[in-house]
């Protein structure tokens, strides 16, 4: 039997992408790196058998495309023309597109009537600032697409409000004209974010931080977090209504212990949770890519 | 084998490549900090990694 031919999507080897490579080879397989900087893609539809595959657009029949690009652009773009040619692709451009956008991905909560912290959008600063008033302050509020706790902010009174909202208008760009604020979640000083691969919460672990806003890539400290039934729960139903795959979910716990969902992440990082968890999550993602790589080449030998 | 080394193009200091390195791969500079890529392997050179752009993330 040949070994699946997986392709992974990536612009910079880190340390997730490379314990991720090491996981599929120490499985067999042979993970094609496709560099985001350098491919060409040419969109065109599902490949023939002895279908022209020639030029610098030449693409290798890949089995499944695993996306761990850095760029939510390019991610989008590169899954979607992958699809279109018939490839599986994890994560799916759906995902992609519902977890890069949070008016998208709040909507895709609500719509299935999971618990998330309360979201107005607005388009106007006028608007946004009645629409702060209406939740109580603290509120938050976040680009609708980013990522990293960058340009998170924290409106704690009308005067931070009015100045946000002023540089917003004056700085932004289009796309910062959805104002997307929420309800402030007193938290207790951490929060919760929990892997689930394949429709499966492998594990969770706490953030915690001084400042309020608690990623790790801004410092959070990790330590493992048991997975009770109602995080399990939560969490799948939240990778769920994103489209499924191997999300990243954070949520946050309300004083009287009510869990909600605040986001959901489609290229998850995982170098603190490792040893935290005592759960091999490079191994986990690993052996989700080779399940849709085998079902891929299953598809393709009945097409 | 010995580890092999490239210059650092920020303080042109040794930085060790370890044998299971990937091109693409970032690794910092311990004597500078500067964040570098492996640019290539054989032989093993350095660049200094790109800034991080507006809709990177997770």
């Amino acid at each position: 039997m040949t070994p699946p031919r997986i392709g992974i999507l990536c612009s910079r080897i880190r340390v997730e992408e490379k314990l991720l490579l090491q996981a599929l080879r120490a499985r067999g397989a042979e993970p094609e790196r496709i560099d985001d900087d350098q491919v060409i893609l040419e969109i065109r539809g599902r490949a023939g058998p002895g279908a022209s595959n020639t030029g610098a657009a030449a693409a290798p029949g890949w089995d499944v495309v695993f996306d761990r690009s850095l760029s939510l652009t390019r991610a989008l773009a590169a899954l979607r023309i992958l699809e279109a040619r018939g490839i599986l692709t994890v994560n799916t451009a759906q995902v992609v597109a519902t977890c890069g956008d949070k008016v998208a991905t709040s909507a895709a909560l609500a719509s299935r009537a999971l618990p998330s912290p309360r979201t107005l959008v607005a388009f106007t600063p006028e608007a946004a600032l009645r629409a702060v008033e209406e939740l109580g302050y603290p509120v938050v509020i976040k680009p609708a697409v980013g990522s990293w706790g960058r340009m998170v902010s924290r409106l704690n009174d009308r005067d931070a409000a009015e100045a946000v909202l002023e540089h917003k208008r004056a700085l932004g760009s289009a796309a910062d004209s959805v104002l997307y604020l929420q309800e402030h979640v007193d938290k207790p000083g951490r929060d919760i974010r929990s892997f689930v691969v394949g429709g499966e919460t492998i594990c969770a672990i706490y953030r915690r931080s001084e400042h309020w806003i608690t990623n790790t890539a801004r410092g959070g400290e990790a330590s493992n977090c048991p997975v009770t039934g109602e995080i399990d729960r939560l969490s799948r139903a939240a990778a769920e209504a994103v489209g499924g795959g191997m999300v990243a979910v954070d949520l946050l716990e309300r004083g009287d212990g009510e869990l909600l969902i605040s986001e959901v992440n489609h290229t998850m990082e995982f170098r603190n949770s490792i040893d935290t968890t005592g759960v091999d999550i490079p191994g986990r993602m690993a052996d989700h890519v080779l399940a849709l790589a085998a079902r891929g080449t299953a598809v393709g030998a009945v097409s | 084998m010995a580890a092999a080394t490239a210059a650092c193009p920020e303080c042109d200091a040794q930085v060790e490549i370890g044998d299971d390195a990937e091109v693409g791969e970032i690794l910092s500079c311990p004597e500078c900090g500067a964040d570098l890529e492996i640019r290539g392997l054989a032989p093993a050179r350095l660049d200094v990694a790109p800034p991080e752009e507006e809709d990177w993330g997770e």
